[in-house]
């Protein structure tokens, strides 16, 4: 079983280069923002070479304050994986909990769940988290519970059916007339083989995480300065456009590709745990 | 009949949630909201008595029921800041915000109909790799950072478009409107219409291999006639609720294209309150839209009913 999902993995990334293009730069920007120290320059040093494009001294240019800006590129990239992977994982901690009590449970812990994961979908998301955000203090720690409170409600949906689905297989069915825990019916025999579901909604989370991050520290209501984000740095970009386009090219850039990398990792992984 | 009161039932039940977050916040705010009203001279005794006056020494749930009265006739109280109605100002930026979002719903409906339908019926086609691909890109890329680059290149670069605001100086002409749309109108177009063709397209590929298509091209119909007239209309059906879906996402587009390009609508009105710390505005502009968006899906729902036979029997 395992192994032939290894082989399936394989022939998914086969069949599409750009996935396996993005695989590569995903690792490559994860290698980067972990190996950040590395790099030997002080991503927060001001110095008077302002607002200079990209030369042999400063690959990505340098800041409004002088700062280099390939450091804070690579800071800034910590700061947003950083953030997406948080989230994510509270997300789909939240999602996966919901989910699957409700699908297990049925009834009427069911139907308050799912009225509530209803609720919670119609509302204008992006509105709420920068009104949160406004009351909350921003940075590192609120901006991931904004994102994760905020987003679970789609894997709890696919999880409740998933796990519906599993309800009438006979080792559940087994597990629960032989008079096991709810909970660990759900963790020994319904958690495993929902896995892969889990798994790519997971992956996709991510890259929504990212996007709704960068937007966020955009209006300057998320990651706070002098720490870089990718998003925080666009916003100082704006105003420079016209004297250094370098500053909104490198971050976006970055951003788009760690985003749609994301995706098509979640495509491929789709793909491959779905049934034929 | 018990369906459609169970979905009004749930209406009111978001609505409800929407009001008690939104109450709930505005109470958990940082700083006292009658420090707004106070002037270096005024009296301790003063102070107290404004405090009363505004209902800020009421216990919470009566102070929730009478701002939720006031909601409901309409009146969501003045802003903290220009100290004019809340719902007069919502109401000044409202149309701003439909043109841009009707306009790029549409458009981004209308390319995903013809693009969708393609790359379904020419699966694995040239178009349909290039139209995939820029899907990936629609759905990853930034808004703002789209909407940025964009500005750089078409105002500041070739100076072909204006880059901020929604009219020039004292012009009012329908040119000058259109020309100020274009950008912020194909950033949301964009994302837009690569959401929608990702369901026409697979919704395209599911009906050409139903037996309905197979049937009609053995009787020797033409592969546009039935694409036109068959698949079309039983793909457009799930789309009704994708449309209904992506309200909510449009008004998160919105909020950031209004911000890049200054465009003076709700979502910019919506930043500037956050900013400002603006309670009563916050929470008027959030109620207002949960209500537009939980209407559309509404309707959404409805339209659904009232296009497919099988829901409006109740036997699916």
């Amino acid at each position: 079983m395992r192994e032939n999902i290894w082989k399936n993995i394989k022939i998914g990334f086969r069949t599409n280069k750009l996935a396996v293009a993005g695989l590569a730069a995903l690792i490559l920007l994860s290698l980067m923002s972990i190996f950040a120290f590395l790099y030997p320059v002080d991503p927060n040093a001001i110095s008077m070479e302002r607002l200079v494009g990209p030369c042999e001294a400063h690959l990505f240019g340098t800041d409004e304050m002088g700062r280099d800006y390939l450091a804070r590129c690579i800071y800034g990239g910590r700061a947003s994986l950083l953030v997406g992977f948080l989230s994510m994982i509270l997300s789909t901690l939240i999602g996966v909990i919901v989910g699957a009590v409700s699908g297990f449970m049925g009834g009427i812990v069911d139907a308050v769940l799912m009225r509530l994961v209803d609720a919670l979908m119609s509302l204008p998301t992006f509105l709420i988290m920068i009104v949160m955000n406004a009351y909350l203090k921003p940075g590192l720690q609120n901006i991931v519970l904004i994102i994760g409170f905020l987003t679970w409600m789609n894997i709890a949906r696919i999880v409740r059916g998933e796990t519906i689905s599993l309800n009438e297989r006979e080792y559940v069915v087994y597990a629960r007339i032989s008079g096991q825990k709810t909970f660990s019916t759900i963790v020994r025999h319904i958690l495993p083989n929902i896995m892969p579901t889990i798994i790519v909604s997971a992956t996709m989370n991510i890259a929504s995480a990212i996007l709704m991050e960068s937007a966020l520290s955009f209006f300057g209501l998320g990651i706070q300065p002098p720490t870089a984000s990718w998003g925080s740095m666009l916003s100082n970009a704006q105003k420079y456009i016209q004297q250094a386009p370098h500053l909104a090219v490198f971050p976006g850039a970055l951003i788009l590709i760690t985003v749609i990398s994301f995706n098509y990792l979640g495509e491929v992984l789709r793909k491959v745990f779905e049934p034929k | 009949m018990k369906k459609i009161a169970n979905r009004l039932l749930q209406c009111v039940l978001t609505m409800f949630i929407v009001s008690v977050l939104c109450f709930t916040l505005s109470k958990a705010a940082p700083g006292d909201p009658v420090l707004t009203y106070v002037e270096p001279n005024m009296s301790e005794e003063y102070i107290e008595n404004l405090r009363e006056s505004l209902g800020l020494t009421k216990p919470l749930y009566e102070q929730y029921f009478l701002w939720l009265g006031r909601v409901l006739h309409g009146n969501f109280g003045n802003s903290l800041m220009s100290k004019r109605p809340v719902l007069t100002q919502i109401l000044e930026r409202l149309p701003a915000t439909i043109i841009l979002m009707g306009t790029s719903m549409v458009l981004g409906f209308l390319i995903a109909v013809f693009l969708g339908l393609y790359s379904g019926k020419n699966k694995n086609g040239i178009l349909d790799k290039i139209t995939s691909f820029m899907c990936y890109v629609g759905i990853s890329i930034p808004t703002f950072w789209f909407g940025i680059m964009l500005i750089y290149l078409l105002s500041v670069h070739l100076h072909l478009l204006p880059s901020i605001g929604m009219h020039s100086e004292g012009d009012r002409s329908f040119g000058d409107l259109v020309l100020h749309m274009i950008m912020p109108c194909a950033v949301l177009t964009f994302a837009n219409a690569s959401q929608y063709i990702r369901y026409l397209r697979s919704s395209t590929i599911t009906e050409m291999s139903s037996d309905y298509v197979m049937v009609q091209t053995a009787y020797g119909m033409k592969d546009s006639d039935i694409l036109l007239r068959h698949v079309l209309k039983n793909a457009m059906l799930p789309m009704i609720t994708v449309l209904g879906m992506s309200l909510q996402s449009l008004v998160s587009g919105a909020i950031i294209t209004e911000q890049v390009f200054a465009w003076p609508g709700i979502g910019q009105l919506a930043v500037t309150a956050v900013m400002q710390f603006d309670y009563p505005l916050i929470m008027g502009i959030t109620m207002f839209t949960a209500l537009l968006v939980v209407l559309g899906n509404l309707l959404a729902d409805v339209l659904y009913a009232v296009f497919d036979p099988r829901i409006r029997k109740g036997s699916c």
